[in-house]
């Protein structure tokens, strides 16, 4: 029996041995497509249309940095991954990236190893209501039973809310976002909570979003982004500045529609011009062509062509930009200069 | 002078060890034992080597920390602020309630499956084989999940109960049915309330020790006491006296609807419903089949040399048959028990907080030491798995032919 133990223990040592190799930019590389770790399903950041191909507000970061590294958009594998499995899928290797609107906190940065590249979604957990139960605060919620998807942030922040109005609640601890509209739905629970967008995604796909309300308090941060392994900096790099180069896009107002344009030939603006690789050596620093920023722009358009297209407010997701405009629109997105 | 020589002692040389018989099979053992011995140093140097290079260790320090998350069904006292330590406990105690009443079920649900099976009733027989055949061939998650989302769906919300013209009522307004699970009275022990439950335990066993003494006096003197009525009498009458004598010391407590939930009483989960109901469903499909298999074991020469005796058939079975076919039953009974021990790690599926759902679920993934929470998980399913199957075996043991 013994030899049944260290044998378990030895599958899994062999998960974790595919870690560590240095070079994940050479692997991507050599491997000729990105390996993405999503959702298994949240409209509007990462679902598969009704053909099976991926769209969504994090699966543009990921076609961004595809285009980066390749100028090919499509040349990503979506692995989709649970709460639960996320992090082993990334810090095993099986995925290069992972960009599942996960949480930056502390011990994920540190204890686990993992290093994130941004932030592309500042979120805070909210709760949904059906109208007809008649609360208005989160803080009437006493006794209630609130579906939570375990292996999350949010359950950390739903006990220490509770804890600290000192009220008492039910949780049923759910595997899926699914699964988790359908207990709400059969009033298995009272409340639904989780990331403010992501119950916002969830409610429009309901059959009557106008029945749910999310209540006003927002009860935690959450700077949702991408994350890459711990100890390979070139790798984190790339990522990172793909995103920014996003961000960037949009504050000098660099459009997948005219980023062609822009980068035919050098402009009279010379962030532009860095950005676009019409001047400077950006994209060799990086290891990746020159045009790399270009084509991330072209593959999804910038920052907020993204957050329009997928969970802006002509969506049926319908979130305003709030936190996520611009610095200079009163927002928190800021990019460092491109120099 | 012997007939027989005893073989000549030849000195024993290096070459025996492939080309003699006696020793041949211990060099290859030996080769077997080195090569599997240097396969899991080669797979623990990669691990530790691996884990070295990312900067992590193993470590057990994560169990004292504050787990920070809560858990619905707590059979010991547990919030927020407890270690993962006493999350895992919590986990672990559920994990054997749902095995433990799961086992039980499965036991009756099989039992009576498997007799009925043979039944000469032709109708009786064939449900029987319907819900073996439909039970065991459909995977028991599934059936964990149907079961559940059949509760979730059809039963009433709390909601349902509230208003002046409520759309559901409780029943005998002691149970509530909802799709959070059922709400059933609580019994309150007030002083006293325990001598109560003393004096049924202790009649119960007044039961069995009457029986025994009335089975002696059949053997010793042929005498038949009359059993069934004693033992209804026994079962009541005396723990009734001393709950009225002691002025009803144990009383109800109703579960009634305030604020979101039905509060007080007890609640059973739906989620355990479900993951019991379907455990013991799918499992007693599989028992049934041990159980026929185990009764079509003994002769049928058995059956017909009670009956020529005048043993009726509920006799025959009882006193002949299945006492026979225990000794068929039980080994593979110890494997049924296993599986559904094993398979009650299936409760995250429907949310039930089991010790894989605790330690191997939110721990884990909180803490993010995956390792050291699987080597637990496994120590933990090891050690119940060989618990049961020690006590299945004394009891095999027990009843099992002795060959004198």
């Amino acid at each position: 029996m013994k030899k049944t133990v260290l044998f378990g223990a030895l599958t899994v040592a062999g998960l974790a041995a595919g870690m560590a190799s240095a070079a994940t930019l050479d692997d991507v590389k050599a491997r000729g497509s990105l390996n993405c770790g999503v959702t298994t399903g949240l409209v509007g950041f990462a679902s598969p249309d009704a053909n099976g191909v991926w769209d969504g507000f994090d699966v543009g970061v990921c076609r961004a940095v595809a285009a980066a590294i390749f100028g090919d958009p499509t040349a990503v594998e979506f692995v989709p991954t649970t709460g639960k499995t996320r992090f082993t899928a990334l810090a095993s290797g099986e995925i290069d990236m992972l960009a599942r609107n996960t949480t930056w906190t502390f011990s994920r940065d540190i204890d686990l190893k993992f290093e994130f590249t941004g932030v592309n979604y500042y979120d805070g957990q909210g709760f949904l209501v059906p109208k007809d139960l008649g609360v208005s605060s989160a803080k009437d919620l006493d006794g209630a039973t609130v579906c939570i998807q375990t292996g999350t942030t949010t359950e950390l922040n739903l006990a220490d809310f509770f804890r600290s109005n000192n009220i008492s609640y039910d949780p049923v601890p759910i595997e899926t976002n699914a699964e988790g509209q359908q207990q709400y739905l059969a009033g298995a629970c009272d409340v639904y909570t989780t990331d403010a967008s992501g119950l916002a995604s969830t409610r429009a796909a309901f059959e009557n979003p106008g029945d749910h309300v999310l209540l006003p308090e927002i009860i935690s941060k959450e700077p949702l982004g991408p994350l890459v392994r711990h100890g390979d900096n070139d790798w984190g790099d790339v990522v990172r500045w793909t995103l920014n180069a996003l961000i960037t896009a949009e504050e000098l107002g660099v459009t997948s529609a005219n980023v062609a344009d822009l980068a035919a030939a050098p402009t009279d603006n010379p962030e532009v011009n860095r950005l676009l690789g019409t001047e400077g050596e950006l994209g060799a620093m990086l290891g990746l062509e020159a045009d790399w920023a270009k084509n991330a722009i072209a593959a999804g358009g910038n920052y907020g062509e993204l957050f329009e297209k997928n969970i802006g407010e002509n969506t049926p997701i319908g979130l305003a930009r709030g936190l996520n405009a611009q610095w200079t629109e009163g927002g928190l997105i800021y990019s460092p200069p491109f120099r | 002078m012997t007939s027989i020589t005893d073989p000549p002692q030849g000195s024993f040389r290096l070459s025996m060890l492939i080309n003699d018989t006696r020793y041949r099979s211990y060099t290859f053992q030996f080769i077997a034992l080195v090569v599997l011995i240097g396969f899991m140093a080669y797979l623990g140097m990669n691990l530790v080597s691996n884990l070295a290079a990312a900067g992590l260790n193993i470590s057990f320090d994560f169990l004292g920390d504050p787990a920070g998350y809560d858990i619905n069904q707590r059979p010991i006292e547990y919030d927020s602020q407890s270690s993962h330590l006493r999350a895992s406990v919590v986990g672990i105690i559920n994990t054997l309630i749902i095995a433990v009443l799961a086992c039980i079920t499965a036991t009756i649900f099989g039992v009576v499956a498997g007799v009925l099976r043979l039944s000469n009733n032709w109708v009786v027989s064939k449900l029987m084989a319907i819900y073996v055949e439909i039970f065991r061939n459909v995977p028991v998650l599934i059936w964990i999940i149907i079961i559940f989302s059949i509760m979730t769906v059809s039963m009433p919300s709390p909601r349902a109960f509230r208003g002046d013209d409520p759309s559901s009522s409780m029943l005998f307004d002691t149970f509530a049915f909802t799709n959070r699970g059922v709400y059933t009275p609580k019994p309150i022990f007030d002083s006293g309330g325990w001598i109560v439950v003393a004096v049924f335990i202790l009649s119960i066993i007044g039961i069995f020790a009457y029986r025994r003494y009335a089975t002696k006096k059949l053997y010793a003197t042929g005498q038949l006491l009359p059993t069934f009525w004693p033992s209804v009498a026994m079962f009541f009458v005396p723990a009734i006296l001393v709950y009225y004598i002691l002025g009803r010391p144990i009383t109800l407590e109703y579960p009634s609807l305030q604020g979101f939930n039905f509060q007080g009483g007890i609640q059973l989960r739906g989620s355990l419903i479900a993951l019991w109901f379907a455990l013991a469903i799918y499992t007693g499909a599989f028992i049934a089949e041990n159980v026929r298999a185990g009764i079509q074991a003994i002769s049928k020469g058995q059956t017909e040399a009670a009956a020529s005796l005048g043993l009726r058939p509920g006799r025959i079975m009882n006193l002949v048959i299945l006492p026979q076919a225990l000794r068929v039953i039980i080994p593979p009974l110890i494997s049924q028990y296993l599986n559904i021990t094993k398979n009650s790690s299936l409760a995250i599926a429907v949310g039930y907080m089991d010790v894989t759902a605790t330690l191997g679920g939110i721990t884990l993934n909180q803490t993010g030491r995956a390792i050291e929470a699987v080597l637990l998980l496994m120590l933990f399913y090891l050690t119940i798995s060989l618990l049961i199957s020690a006590v299945m075996n004394v009891y095999n043991n027990s009843v099992k032919l002795r060959e004198r």
